[in-house]
């Protein structure tokens, strides 16, 4: 048993390198051999814009991505906590339900899309759709997001420290946008609402979690004007 | 006592009482309601034009050229596997009929329950619905499919991984191009929790996929859910039928291991009626194009074929297995198994009148396409806590398998007219047609000739 002891502590860490091995043994030990292999972190190597890199974890572990990643990093995450050193793909951390995923350069379409749960956080840009139809997930961006970003999203926290594109917040439900740039446009249904103790209380938080310097009180707050949340017969429809 | 005979000129002029054939008085009704509301019509269930349907076309059994099976005597095999393509775990089924997609939502929850304790004592599957998976409905299921759709609602890794086949929801028969729709007073507190909603709102999912736009996406999102399921379970891709021919080719492009079609005729629990009459193609003409594109891939039978939208009949199940496909589900059909429709419900052991309940509606037994409502007169389509005792789950089940066992065994009995031993191996051969658009559209002779419209013969 001692010699297990010492072999455990030494496997502490496992590194995958895709220019050797896939994504799919990557992904099945994670899924399969993690939880009893007593491995805290895990180093990939040569992701080289791969998809479904580390998707469905299930066990909390520390992976970092040493490059590029392609569509859904880190999808369907449950526990783990993720860092890209490097660009995204579409999709990155789809429907997290916990843990965290962050990424260190940009992140293309969809970031964070139908999230549940946990912390994503983009230090580049995000592009069109960023937090699309999230339902609890806290996105923080440290750039610009593109348009359409929180579109339909349901619940959770949208920061976005530099600027938002066109439709802001379309179709919103309970989920809350923070803004510290400027917002080329709200999309239907979504409005600027004062910030409150507490929603500075909130951006401070997740500011800190993220590692952003910025001061709380130089963001604006959008949310629902919940005019859409029942059908209106004598309105004119927009849908 | 003669009535005295009335003059001509005295008689009231019938061309006063002609009606319009364009502006008939079901569209006069459409226009008064447009002009008194200026919102469109939203309902429950299918199409209810007329269209070029499975009752088009007819069997040939056996008889002198060919020789049928003896019709109780001789093994009539229905096992079924469909996901035989990338799947470690293809689903197996004993029989080609299984339960449409229909959410927790739409549903009650009993029914869900009564849905899956029927598949499973029949040895089919059911599949979820826009709206998560159900305890319920998991435990009750043997076989469950989780239909992944653009609205994520309730969709997570847990449930990913405990279902027995993904299936990714592009569209369906009743609203292709269309998201799904469940109005405010379906969503109750449960319902809302699940799909992280605020109860009470009318809510429209979105109709595209939030993180993926086309054919070349959904090859990488099929293959990120079999990165999560470990290649274990079959991913199916469901389809609206519209440009099926194309759908197919890109969804076996795509990785999929089961191409599920919908035809016009499927059912929804609420959607505006434009969608339900105005878009889409008939279940018929969707399976053949669908046959076609397997076969010129060289896929039939690597990828299965799973059709659906208006399924009634043991007779609607051959022809469709007749015409190519692997399996078909049933949706509202089932819906009417267990009561939809019909004058009175069974509650305590015992009938009780349900007319009232649909007068309130403003229609009858026979009628009622009233889903959207959430005042389901038999307890079905409804979330109230009230109404939805009137559907006992263990009597559900009951009558879902005795209506599933009909269709099997008139299943059986045709396959065996065609002297068939595996149901799989009825063939278009076997069919012929009575209508010239349901020869076109199927592809196969009218009756008593060699034309196939478009085709060939004369």
């Amino acid at each position: 048993m001692d010699s297990l002891t010492v072999e455990k502590r030494t496997t502490m860490d496992k590194t995958f390198d895709l220019a050797k091995s896939s994504v799919r043994e990557l992904n099945q030990f994670l899924h399969q051999d993690l939880a009893t292999s007593g491995v805290k972190h895990i180093d990939v190597l040569n992701p080289n814009g791969s998809h479904s890199i580390a998707v469905g974890v299930n066990h909390p572990v520390a992976i970092d991505i040493r490059g590029q990643g392609g569509y859904y990093v880190g999808g369907m995450n449950k526990f783990a906590d993720i860092t890209v050193h490097g660009n995204v793909g579409w999709g990155v951390a789809e429907n997290m339900m916990s843990g965290s995923v962050r990424v260190k350069g940009f992140a293309s379409e969809s970031a964070g899309a139908t999230g549940h749960g946990g912390t994503l956080i983009i230090e580049g840009d995000a592009s069109l759709r960023c937090g699309i139809s999230m339902k609890g997930i806290d996105i923080v961006v440290g750039g610009r997001v593109g348009n359409y970003s929180a579109f339909m999203a349901q619940a959770g926290r949208l920061v976005i420290c530099g600027d938002a594109g066109d439709a802001l917040g379309d179709s919103l439900y309970e989920a809350v946008i923070y803004v510290r740039g400027k917002i080329k446009s709200l999309g239907a249904d979504a409005q600027q609402e004062p910030m409150t103790a507490a929603d500075h209380a909130a951006v401070a938080e997740l500011l800190k979690r993220a590692g952003f310097p910025y001061d709380p009180t130089e963001f604006k707050r959008v949310a629902s004007a919940r005019s859409l949340y029942h059908w209106n017969a004598d309105a004119n429809q927009e849908y | 006592m003669n009535k005295p005979v009335e003059h001509p000129a005295q008689a009231p002029k019938r061309i006063q009482r002609e009606e319009s054939a364009g502006f008939d008085r079901t569209v006069i009704d459409y226009i008064h309601n447009a002009a008194a509301h200026g919102l469109y019509e939203i309902r429950g269930l299918g199409a209810k034009r007329k269209l070029p349907h499975f009752d088009d076309l007819v069997f040939l059994a056996g008889s002198v050229s060919r020789y049928p099976l003896e019709g109780y005597r001789e093994k009539c095999h229905t096992k079924t596997v469909l996901g035989t393509r990338y799947a470690k775990k293809p689903v197996e089924l004993d029989i080609p009929i299984t339960f449409a997609g229909m959410s927790f939502g739409s549903l009650s929850a009993r029914v869900k329950e009564a849905l899956g304790r029927a598949a499973t004592e029949l040895g089919t599957s059911t599949t979820t619905g826009d709206g998560g998976m159900t305890q319920e409905e998991r435990q009750s299921s043997k076989t469950l499919v989780y239909q992944c759709l653009p609205s994520r609602y309730g969709f997570n890794p847990d449930d990913v991984r405990r279902a027995d086949a993904i299936e990714v929801v592009i569209g369906q028969g009743a609203k292709p191009g269309g998201g799904g729709m469940l109005l405010g007073q379906k969503v109750n507190p449960r319902v809302a929790k699940m799909r992280t909603l605020p109860e009470g709102i009318d809510q429209r999912s979105a109709c595209r996929h939030p993180d993926w736009t086309g054919p070349d996406d959904l090859v990488i999102k099929i293959n990120e859910l079999r990165e999560i399921t470990d290649w274990q379970v079959p991913i199916y891709v469901k389809i609206g039928a519209t440009r099926v021919y194309n759908d197919v080719k890109l969804a076996v492009h795509a990785g999929a291991d089961v191409v599920v079609v919908d035809g016009m005729q499927g059912g929804t629990a609420a959607t505006q009626s434009v969608f339900i009459e105005h878009v889409g193609i008939p279940t018929l003409a969707a399976l053949r194009q669908a046959v076609e594109a397997l076969e010129e891939l060289d896929m039939r039978g690597k990828v299965q074929l799973v059709i659906s939208g208006g399924i009634r009949t043991g007779a609607d199940v051959a022809k469709a297995l007749a015409l190519g496909a692997d399996a078909v589900s049933v949706g509202q059909g089932t819906l009417i198994a267990l009561g939809c429709n019909h004058e009175a419900y069974f509650q305590n052991g015992a009938n009780h009148s349900a007319e009232e309940d649909y007068a309130k509606l403003g229609t009858a037994p026979g009628y009622c396409h009233h889903c959207h409502t959430g005042r389901c007169p038999v307890g079905i389509t409804t979330q109230d806590a009230i109404l939805e005792q009137r559907l006992d789950p263990a009597v559900g089940a009951k009558r879902l398998k005795n209506y599933f066992k009909t269709m099997n065994m008139e299943l059986t009995t045709v396959a065996r007219a065609c002297g068939k031993s595996n149901v799989h191996h009825l063939e278009r051969e076997d069919l012929v047609a009575l209508t010239i658009e349901a020869a076109a559209m199927a592809r196969v002779p009218l009756a008593g000739t060699s034309w196939i419209p478009g085709v060939t013969g004369t």
